[in-house]
C-alpha cells in the first residue's frame, strides 16, 4: 500500500532520515520505534508531504506521490493525527471533526462517520460543543484521531499518540488503534512508546539517527535481546 | 460648535470606514502573521474602480440607487481580484522566508500601487460622482446624520454581519479558523491552504474597496495617496482591537474615528490644536504597544505555538 525506497530529507545542511525503506501492506498495523530524535515524525511528515525527500521515491497503492501537495494525498486517502495533537484549539469539537471530513461533500455520510468517532471516544460527544483547547491532553489526542479518521483514510498514521499521557487514557487509546484496525484501516504507528507499540502491531521497523536499522514482526522484536535492552528497559 | 452627539455621528462614520479596512488588515494578519501594507491602497484602488465604473456605465450621471449598487460591487470584486493577484504574485512566493522580508516586500507592493496611479492618473484629486442624492435629516433636534452616513453605517453593518457569517457559520469560514491557527493541520485535514489565504485576501480587499466607495460618497475626492493615511489609520484601529480579532477590528475603528473627531471638536478645550487629528491614530498606537500590546480584545495568551 504505502512504499519508502531509499528516502532521504534534510533539514538545510542537516540530514535527518538517511536513505531510508519500508513499506506497509493493507490492513497491518506497521510501528515505527526510535528514540527521541531519530527521524520518525520527520518520516511522517515526509510521507504526508509536509515536507519533500532530498532523495528516494515514495509511493501509495502503486502511484509515485513524491511531491505531492498534502492536501492531494489526503484526497487519494492518506491522513494522520500528528506529534503534539495539532487540534485546532480556537475551533469546537465538532468543528475540529468537521475539518477532518473537509473534503467529503455527502452531508450524511459525515454525521454518520462523527457518530462513529463518538461511540469510540464518548468524552467527546460530551464535550462537542467545547473549544478544543480547553481540552485535557488525553481528550486532545482523541480528537486528533478522531479528526484524522473522518475523512473514512485508507491510511492512518499516527505520531506518538501516547506521548504525555495517563497509563489508563494510554490503554483507551491503544484500545482505540485495535478498533481501527479491525475495521480495516491500515495504520503506521510511530511511538516511543515501543512495549505498547510492538503489543498492538504486525511488524515494526527501528529507526535509530535517521537510518532503519532493524525490522521485523512485532512478536520477534519484542523478544529480540538488543531491542529488549535499548527499548524496552529489561 | 457641533454638539456632543453631532461629534459621535461623524467620529462612527469615520469609524466605520475605518473598521472595515481594519477588518481586511486583520483576516490577513491573522492567517499569515504578515501585515499588508498595501492594503490601505487597496481602498485607494476601489475608489478608483468605481470613479471609473461610474463614468463608463453611466452612473456618473446622475445619483440612483442601482448605480450606487452596481458601483459598489464592482468595485468589490474587482479590488477582490487585485488582492488575490497581489497575494498570489507577490507575497507567495516568498511566504517561507524571514518575516523581514514579507514586510519590505508589502512596503515595496505599497509604493509600486501608489506610484503606478500617479504615474497613469496623476496625482491631483478627482471629484467622485455623487451616485446618492444627498440629504440631511435632523436627529435630536440638535445634531444632523446625511444620506451618505446613513449608508455608511447601513453597508459596513451589513458587510460586517455577513463577514462574521462566512468566519463562523461557513465551512470556508471555519478552514480560514482553522489555517490562521496552525496551517500544517490545516493540510492535513484536506484544506488546500493556498486557495484560503487567497480567499481571505479577496474578502479582506472587497471590503476595503467597499470602503473607497463609501468614503467618496461622503466625501467626493480621491487619489491616488488617499490610501496611506486612512490605510495606517485603519492599521492601528486594527492593533488597537487586538490584531487577529474580528471583532477588535471594529471596535478598534470605531473607536479611533470617535477619538479622531473629538480631538477635531473639543482638543482646543483642552490645549490640543485640531491639526492633530492625524497623530490621534498614532498616539493611541504608542499607548497600545506599551500598555496593552495584545490590543482591547486580543487573548492575553499568545495561541500559537
Ligand atoms: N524543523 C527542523 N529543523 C531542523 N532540524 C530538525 C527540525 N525538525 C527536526 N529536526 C531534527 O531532525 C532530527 C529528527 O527529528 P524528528 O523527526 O522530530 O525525530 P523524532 O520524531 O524521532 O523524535 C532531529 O535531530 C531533530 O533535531
Ligand atoms: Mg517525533
Amino acid at each position: 500500500m504505502l512504499s519508502l525506497d531509499n528516502v532521504s530529507v534534510n533539514y538545510g545542511a542537516i540530514e535527518a532520515l538517511t536513505g531510508i525503506s519500508l513499506h506497509v501492506d493493507k490492513g497491518e498495523v506497521v510501528t515505527l520505534i526510535g528514540a527521541n530524535g531519530a527521524g520518525k515524525t520527520t518520516t511522517l511528515r515526509t510521507i504526508t508531504g509536509l515536507l519533500q525527500p532530498r532523495d528516494g521515491k515514495i509511493s501509495f497503492e502503486g502511484e509515485d506521490i513524491g511531491g505531492r501537495p498534502t492536501h492531494r494525498l489526503v484526497a487519494k486517502g492518506i491522513s494522520m493525527a500528528p506529534e503534539g495533537r495539532g487540534v485546532f484549539a480556537n475551533l469546537s469539537v465538532r468543528e475540529n471533526l468537521q475539518m477532518g471530513a473537509y473534503l467529503k461533500k455527502d452531508k450524511r455520510a459525515i454525521a454518520s462517520e462523527m457518530e462513529r468517532v463518538f461511540q469510540m471516544f464518548p468524552r467527546l460527544k460530551e464535550r462537542e460543543s467545547q473549544k478544543a483547547g480547553t481540552l485535557s491532553g488525553g481528550e486532545q489526542q482523541m480528537l486528533a484521531i478522531g479528526r484524522a479518521l473522518m475523512s473514512q483514510p485508507r491510511l492512518l498514521l499516527l505520531d506518538e499518540p501516547s506521548l504525555g499521557l495517563a497509563p489508563l487514557v494510554v490503554h483507551t487509546i491503544f484500545e482505540a488503534i485495535d478498533e481501527i484496525k479491525s475495521k480495516g484501516t491500515t495504520i503506521l504507528l510511530v511511538e516511543q512508546n515501543a512495549h505498547a507499540a510492538l503489543k498492538h502491531s504486525d511488524r515494526a521497523y527501528v529507526l535509530e539517527t535517521g537510518r532503519i536499522v532493524m525490522e521485523g514482526s512485532s512478536k520477534q522484536l519484542a523478544v529480540d535481546p538488543r531491542i529488549k535492552e535499548a527499548y524496552l528497559g529489561e | 460648535m457641533d454638539t456632543f452627539v453631532q461629534q459621535l455621528i461623524n467620529g462612527l462614520t469615520i469609524g466605520a470606514i475605518y473598521a472595515l479596512i481594519a477588518l481586511g488588515y486583520t483576516m490577513v494578519y491573522g492567517i499569515l502573521r504578515l501585515i499588508n501594507f498595501a492594503h490601505g491602497d487597496i481602498y485607494m484602488v476601489g475608489a478608483f474602480v468605481g470613479y471609473f465604473l461610474s463614468f463608463q456605465l453611466g452612473f456618473a450621471a446622475g445619483p440612483s440607487l442601482v448605480g450606487l449598487s452596481v458601483v459598489l460591487v464592482g468595485s468589490m470584486i474587482a479590488a477582490a481580484l487585485v488582492g488575490m493577484a497581489i497575494e498570489r504574485f507577490a507575497y507567495r512566493p516568498i511566504r517561507k522566508y524571514a518575516r523581514m522580508t514579507t514586510l519590505i516586500t508589502a512596503i515595496g507592493v505599497s509604493l509600486l500601487i501608489e506610484n503606478l496611479f500617479v504615474a497613469k492618473l496623476g496625482a491631483a484629486p478627482r471629484a467622485f460622482p455623487q451616485l446618492l442624492r444627498e440629504q440631511s435629516y435632523t436627529l435630536f433636534g440638535n445634531a444632523a446624520i446625511s444620506k451618505s452616513q446613513i449608508l455608511i453605517f447601513a453597508v459596513s453593518v451589513l458587510l460586517t454581519l455577513l463577514l462574521q457569517w462566512v468566519i463562523f457559520k461557513t465551512k470556508v469560514g471555519t478552514a480560514m479558523r482553522a489555517v490562521s491557527f496552525n496551517l500544517n493541520s490545516a493540510k492535513l485535514m484536506g484544506i488546500n491552504t493556498d486557495f484560503i489565504i487567497s480567499f481571505t485576501f479577496a474578502l479582506g480587499s472587497a471590503l476595503a474597496a467597499a470602503a473607497g466607495v463609501l468614503t467618496a460618497q461622503y466625501n467626493p475626492q480621491i487619489d491616488p495617496l488617499m490610501g496611506i493615511i486612512t490605510g495606517l489609520k485603519a492599521f492601528v484601529a486594527a492593533v488597537l482591537g487586538g490584531i487577529g480579532n474580528i471583532p477588535g477590528a471594529v471596535l478598534g475603528g470605531l473607536l479611533i474615528g470617535i477619538a479622531e473627531t473629538f480631538v477635531v471638536g473639543y482638543g482646543q478645550n483642552v490645549g490640543v490644536p485640531t491639526t492633530f487629528r492625524d497623530a490621534v491614530a498614532f498616539a493611541i498606537l504608542i499607548l497600545v504597544l506599551l500598555f496593552r500590546p495584545t490590543g482591547l480584545l486580543g487573548s492575553t495568551v499568545q495561541e500559537k505555538v
